[in-house]
């Protein structure tokens, strides 16, 4: 593989596992705007545990996992007190707040960013990508998914149906923070450097983008999301400066033709292979006899 | 009402402001009874069903179902006890399908973290997904389980959403208003599904307006008026009573109860 298309398929799987980090809570309804908080905090400890502890990656991804999660588990509870757009502004300034503070802080480089030691290569990333998807997959096929997708419709009747809201969305923050430090250490020990910059809320934006358009339903929304926001703009390139524009015009359209993101559980059932037979779940429906 | 009721509520008092919807209302459902809640619009029928489910807290008095006080535990542990309800505007999950709105009633009955983690969307002939179909069966509901609520008509909706409340295995089913938007021939067929559901030992209170549907379902009736209850005993009798009579027409001729009375 060349590098360039090396370079793309080691974005793409980072961007994957973060779209997967924020798709957990979103499909519960939560919508957080700190992505780049977190992946920025899996980031530096992994650097930090890698360069100036000189721990091996056996050790530092899974240490950069438990800070993120704890860190996850422990901001949802104000950041459950909040709701819709409160809750968007509360994690942007969590975002915020990291980076601001990973700038001025001379033990993680400052402005001038850390140097990551070990090397990771893309096979990893690729490994790490899949079994991110499998086990999102795993957990929104699970009745837990059933209860966060129903949180995310009715939390009152979710609530009378017997379903912990709050323990269900805390875990999601908690699910979230670990995968978003996975994305960040595997950025860390890939790229080998490390910067306050790059977590900026243009990312934690983007991120979002790739899981409210590719879709929230299912598990496949973000899997599309990240594969077309990474790899749209790459295609675009021939066309020169005119990408952004084109790339704008997209986001807009998408958002303006399937407001509900690409994929919805409804087309997933539709394109299910257990329905290309015999009876589909028809649109309309009729009451049997009897009853 | 020699036997110990399913449900009592004595004395249940809540207040929304100056405006006190429910006033030390006390009643009792008889164990395997089917109870209609009846009263004009605004009579606090369904406040009770929010106190009962837990949405509000009381503001004076206690529920008690099969002898233990549930006012006092949270909402979501009152269906594991035995209390499920359906609500007066469809509330299923949108993005959820038939199925899966089904499967979200056996909630309360998953609650290990096995359960939790059991694929139930994978598992086709899991035992979990077999219990949901076999009850939107018995209900006579013929739809596509992967089909989309949102796109079925409104009878259908209603009729799962009994389904997804009967999924816990309730001692006490609430309904509230149940055979609203229903044409005749779904609420005969609802009617006749209910007394199935009633024989097999589950009790019933059903809110209701069709007082044609009460008559036929309910052998007894509580009647609610402002908050305050009015009268308690057969429904048989209940348009013969002079206080619910004056709380629905004041000195008009009955025309919910078929048009036949004078008052």
């Amino acid at each position: 593989m060349s590098g360039y298309a090396t370079g793309i398929v080691a974005i793409l799987c980072i961007n994957l596992i973060f779209a997967y980090a924020i798709f957990v809570t979103a499909a519960a309804g939560q919508l957080n705007l700190g992505g780049a908080g977190f992946q920025a905090i899996g980031a530096y400890t992994a650097a930090w545990l890698s360069s100036n502890a000189g721990q091996p990656v056996i050790v530092t991804i899974p240490l950069a996992m438990v800070t993120t999660a704890l860190i996850g588990f422990l901001i949802s509870f104000p950041v459950l007190r909040t709701r819709g757009v409160y809750m968007v502004l509360a994690t942007f300034a969590f975002g915020q707040f990291v980076s601001g503070f990973l700038l001025r802080s001379p033990t993680f480089g400052g402005a001038i960013g850390m140097v990551v030691s070990d090397y990771v290569g893309v096979g990893l990333l690729v490994a790490a990508a899949i079994i991110t998807t499998g086990l999102v997959f795993f957990l929104m096929a699970s009745r837990l998914g059933l209860a966060i997708r129903s949180i995310h419709d009715d939390e009152p009747v979710s609530t009378i149906m017997g379903v912990n809201v709050r323990a269900v969305q805390v875990t999601t923050f908690t699910i979230g923070g670990a995968l978003a430090g996975l994305s960040g250490a595997l950025y860390a020990h890939h790229f080998s450097f490390v910067e306050a910059q790059y977590f900026n809320s243009l990312l934690s934006i983007y991120v979002l983008l790739f899981v409210l358009i590719g879709g929230t339903q299912t598990a496949w929304g973000p899997l599309v999301g990240s594969l077309f926001f990474t790899l749209l703009p790459e295609v675009l390139r021939v066309g020169g400066s005119w990408r952004y524009v084109v790339f704008g015009v997209a986001i807009v359209a998408m958002m303006v033709l399937r407001p509900q993101g690409i994929v919805t559980r409804e087309l997933v059932s539709r394109l299910s292979p257990r329905n290309w037979f015999g009876s589909r779940p028809a649109p309309a429906a009729r009451l049997a006899d009897g009853g | 009402m020699a036997a110990e009721p399913i449900l009592a509520l004595n004395n249940v008092t809540k207040r929304f402001g100056g405006l006190t919807v429910s006033d030390q209302v006390s009643f009792a459902v008889p164990r395997g009874a089917r109870m209609a809640l009846i009263g004009p619009n605004g009579a606090g029928k369904t406040t009770l069903f929010n106190l009962m489910s837990g949405v509000y807290p009381l503001d004076g008095g206690e529920i008690v179902l099969d002898g233990q006080r549930i006012d006092t535990v949270p909402s979501r542990r009152r269906i594991a006890m035995g209390l499920s309800r359906s609500f007066q505007n469809i509330r299923l999950m949108p993005h959820l399908s038939v199925i899966e709105n089904v499967m979200l009633g056996q909630h309360a009955q998953a609650s290990g973290i096995g359960d939790l983690l059991t694929p139930i969307s994978w598992m086709r002939g899991g035992v979990w997904r077999r219990l949901a179909m076999e009850r939107l069966e018995a209900a006579g509901i013929s739809v596509h389980p992967d089909a989309d609520v949102a796109s079925l008509p409104y009878g259908v909706r209603k009729k799962i959403e009994v389904v997804r409340a009967l999924m816990s295995k309730p001692r006490l089913l609430m309904l509230d208003e149940p055979a609203a938007g229903l044409n005749p021939r779904e609420t005969a067929e609802l009617s006749a599904f209910l007394k199935a559901v009633a024989a097999t030992g589950v009790t019933l209170l059903v809110v209701e307006h069709d007082m044609s549907f009460v008559h036929d379902l309910c052998e007894h009736t509580v009647v609610l008026n402002f908050g305050k209850l009015i009268y308690e005993g057969p429904t048989r009798a209940v348009q013969d009573d002079e206080a619910v009579r004056e709380a629905y027409l004041g000195s008009r001729r009955v025309e919910t109860a078929g048009g036949s009375h004078a008052a």
